[in-house]
């Protein structure tokens, strides 16, 4: 690699000034400020739904900013399609790789720009330079000719890092590269990172351990909700603590609804789940839930939290347990099982899994009471527009209008429409995944007023998200959930965010 | 809030009332979002015009035939006999059509619907060849013929809702099983009707119109219904359009998709009944090609592909334009093989219209 001029100048090699990204209804950048030099390893830290995956997106110019300026080596530069981010040096190692798996470990390398005379590939000289370049990475065991299908996560990785070094890369953005590999692995990238920053490489570093950032790091950017909190922080200087408190303190205060008087610990629980296991995600969860308590699952990403909520609802298979809805067992893997004992799910991803977003919002609401609104199975689409107008209505959902497409509405009316669906039915049981995620603040105090609302009136609540203060604020006992395990149980307003944190990262924090 | 109910298209009144009302603070930002929906709310409005300017799209290139047919063949086009050649013409394609706009909605794909018509009418004319054919009433082949469908149609739902194999293939396989297991029942021989009461229900006319063009009329106004107004045709969509949240939202996907493909079975057992009575004859070379023209006539008709959205009258003047368009060719001596070319370049300016309505829909 060639000796970089602002390495030494100390120019940033990119600087991004006041990015910002609009979606229809949801503001997923507001103003993002991005300073990277040649040579370090630059994290960027956030939780889920922050815009670290849209930053990157800008990055990569697979998106187009709304707002804002980017300047390359102090130079301003318009990002207009992926492939002139690629020409000034920048490649991207998503989460999902992107190799083609029949194809082999040379031929992905250089996809794209393949070594060819007059249109035949010339496959010594693709194998020579693959080779080349696996051995920079410090990976000569891996074979250049093997499809790549057929190697590890973790060699897939280094084909994926190969092929960005292929394209003379100055500027590489690693999309939590570590979430596939094990302990040895991830010392050897970090190995492969230190060599590429020797080389004055840029790394734009993702991830939600924070303790490979202490390893790692030179600077951290945290965002959130869409905004930078902070940029250019040394990691050397900064304690743990003080980055959580960037990542999931509030900027807005939250508004939780008053719990009501506590619910006696010896009322009939309406939800009770016990020994629940999913091989390799979680197991023995124990868990009960009485008419109008709330109950919150900590925890971080991956730690099996939406699997629990999926899994008592039917949608997975366990290999053991047993779910219990008003003293009735309900059966395995069965979500009409589960709908018709009462059980309701909010999902964690909204678009793809909770609604169906080309069709008005009155159908997304009955879709799971059709019946009711049926006789001899024609459907009396009056009487449902009607019944799922007083529903939005009660909610507030707004623009009015049940006639809607549900794609046209903001992230948290759209999560009111998925509320409104399980209200209609009248459930006894509600699972609540990330009920707040891409919903602005104003809709979220209203989400949380309407749970609130409905285990006064008798519902039992199970909550899970990633914030934690969301989870202590409104639920009345909280779960942690660590690696598959339920660590911790006891009343809400009896822990405290940097207990459940303590809980949560035990053994991860160095 | 107000107590009124709502009706449907009352949601122009004000918003201001409902923002006052609200059960926590509500910040500019909210005012701010409900101005950008109610903006795109218009162009919601122009999809559903869309959709209605497609069916008009499509009489407009039916009466564009027509009149290229009036042209070229004068009264031997414009007359109520070769209307109802037309019409006869269409009818077996038709309600097969119907119920691949069904499949297709619900997110799937047919390809065995000719083979399933070819083994449906060789099954059940074999009740009408054999002995036994003397003292059984006529009845029984349409029993047969509808069993046939159903069957092939429920084997089909299965491996593709519970072994999980991609339509593609399990029908692609269903297509050459059948249609080699009728040529095995016919011994690829035709195989010729004699039973008088069959022939006399099935070449019947009801006030002037044959019946089995009544049949058409009447299986495409039961799907419009069963499509639009039923539980079975909302499950459809929803199953169609995001199998995962139809899933999450509690219904039976596997046997909603098995259902669908009965449905189409059924259809192509209908299907055969109507050949048979219009050629009476059996054979295991019916339905040839029956795929790709159903195919084809759902797809210009509006459906998409992807499921998620069907429309019956879209599928239904699809399979009018067809077959108005071969009945010109034919009168004009055009060979097939011109044919054939005609149709393809409707297939892909109609899909390319389609897409680019789809895509104005989805990026404003």
């Amino acid at each position: 690699m060639t000796e970089t001029p602002t390495a030494r100048s100390g120019q940033p090699l990119l600087e991004m000034r006041g990015i910002v990204k609009r979606f229809p209804g949801v503001l997923a950048l507001g103003g993002v400020e991005l300073e990277v030099r040649a040579g370090e390893v630059h994290c960027l830290l956030g939780q889920n739904g922050a815009g670290k995956s849209t930053l990157i997106k800008v990055l990569s110019a697979s998106y187009q900013p709304d707002e804002g300026e980017i300047f390359w080596e102090g130079q301003p530069v318009s990002l207009t399609t992926p492939q002139a981010a690629m020409d000034l040096g920048i490649s991207t190692i998503y989460q999902e790789l992107d190799l083609v798996p029949d194809l082999s470990v040379a031929e992905n390398i250089f996809l794209g720009h393949e070594f060819s005379t007059a249109g035949f590939s010339q496959r010594g000289e693709t194998t020579r330079r693959a080779r080349e370049l696996l051995a920079r990475l410090g990976h000569r065991e891996i074979p250049a000719g093997r499809s790549v299908g057929r190697l590890s996560p973790a060699a897939q990785q280094i084909v994926s890092m190969a092929r960005a070094l292929s394209h003379d890369t100055r500027l590489l953005i690693l999309d939590e590269p570590s979430a596939v590999l094990d302990q040895g692995e991830v010392d050897n990238l970090f190995r492969v990172i230190r060599d590429l920053t020797a080389e004055g490489v840029a790394i734009v570093y993702i991830s939600h351990r924070l303790e490979e950032i202490r390893q790692i790091g030179d600077r951290i950017t945290v965002l959130k909700d869409g905004s930078t909190v902070a940029t250019g922080l040394a990691v050397a200087d900064t304690p743990t603590s003080e980055l959580i408190k960037l990542m999931t303190g509030r900027s807005i205060e939250y508004v939780f609804p008053p719990r009501g008087k506590a619910v006696p610990r010896s009322a009939e629980p309406i939800l009770e789940v016990s020994g629940l296991e999913l091989p390799g995600v979680f197991s023995g969860v124990d868990l009960s839930v009485r008419a109008g308590e709330i109950v919150g699952l900590a925890g971080l990403v991956g730690a099996g939290r939406s699997e629990i909520l999926e899994t008592l609802y039917g949608a997975r298979r366990p290999s053991a347990g047993t779910v219990r809805v008003n003293g009735r067992e309900l059966r395995r893997a069965s979500v009409p099982a589960a709908v018709k004992a009462g059980v309701g799910l909010c999902p964690e991803e909204r678009k793809s899994q909770g609604l169906l977003l080309d069709q008005a919002v009155y159908r997304n609401i009955t879709i799971s009471t059709l019946g009711r609104f049926a006789r001899l199975g024609f459907l009396d689409s009056r009487d449902e527009r009607r019944r799922a107008a007083t529903v939005t209505e009660s909610l507030d959902v707004r623009p009015a209008g049940v006639d809607r497409l549900v794609r046209l509405l903001s992230g948290g009316n759209q999560q009111k429409v998925v509320l409104s669906r399980w209200l209609l039915r009248e459930c006894r049981v509600l699972l609540l995944d990330e009920p707040t995620r891409g919903v602005d603040v104003g809709a979220r105090a209203e989400i949380y007023a309407v749970v609130r609302s409905l285990a006064d009136s008798g519902v039992a609540v199970v909550v899970v998200s990633s914030e934690v203060e969301e989870v202590l604020g409104l639920a009345d006992r909280v779960l942690v959930v660590r690696e598959g395990r339920v660590v911790h149980e006891g009343p809400a307003d009896e822990i405290d965010e940097s207990r459940v944190l303590d809980l949560v990262m035990e053994g991860k924090v160095a | 809030m107000s107590e009124q109910s709502t009706s449907p298209g009352a949601d122009k009144g004000p918003d201001t009332g409902a923002v006052e009302n609200t059960v926590a603070p509500t910040t500019d930002t909210v005012r701010v979002e409900t101005a950008a929906a109610e903006t795109e709310r218009d162009t919601g409005g122009g999809l559903m015009s869309g959709s209605f300017g497609r069916n008009i799209g499509l009489v407009l290139a039916l009466l564009l035939i027509c009149a290229a047919g009036v042209i070229t063949a004068g009264d031997r086009f414009a007359s109520i006999d070769n209307s109802l050649t037309i019409l006869r013409f269409a009818a077996t394609i038709g309600v097969v059509s119907i119920g691949m706009t069904f499949v297709v909605t619900g997110g799937g794909f047919d390809l065995s619907v000719g083979a399933i018509l070819a083994l449906a009418s060789v099954w059940s004319t074999t009740f009408a060849t054999q002995n036994m054919a003397e003292d059984t009433h006529w009845i029984l082949m349409v029993f047969a013929a509808l069993a046939v469908g159903a069957g092939c149609g429920l084997v089909n739902g299965v491996v593709i809702a519970y072994g999980k194999v991609v339509p593609f293939i399990t029908t692609l396989a269903m297509l050459a099983a059948a249609r080699g297991l009728a040529e095995i029942i016919s011994e690829r021989r035709t195989q010729i009707v004699r039973n008088e009461g069959f022939k006399d229900f099935f070449s019947a006319d009801v006030a002037g119109v044959p019946l089995i063009v009544v049949i058409f009329v009447l299986v495409s106004a039961g799907g419009w219904v069963l499509l639009n107004r039923t539980t079975f045709g909302r499950r459809t969509l929803a199953v169609g359009g995001n199998p995962e949240a139809a899933r999450l939202a509690g219904i039976n996907v596997n046997r909603h998709t098995v259902m669908l493909y009965v449905l189409v079975g059924l259809c192509c057992g209908l299907a055969a009944l109507m050949l048979i009575g219009r050629t009476s004859t059996g054979s295991s070379t019916h339905g040839d090609q029956y795929e790709l023209d159903a195919i084809a006539a759902v797809v210009i008709g509006g459906t998409l592909l992807s499921g998620g959205r069907g429309t019956i009258v879209g599928t239904v003047l699809g399979v009018l334009i067809f077959s108005t368009l071969s009945n010109v060719f034919t009168l004009n001596n055009q060979d097939t093989s011109t044919q054939a070319v005609a149709k393809g370049l409707i297939i892909v300016v109609a899909v390319l219209l389609q897409q680019r309505l789809a895509r104005r829909a989805t990026t404003t």
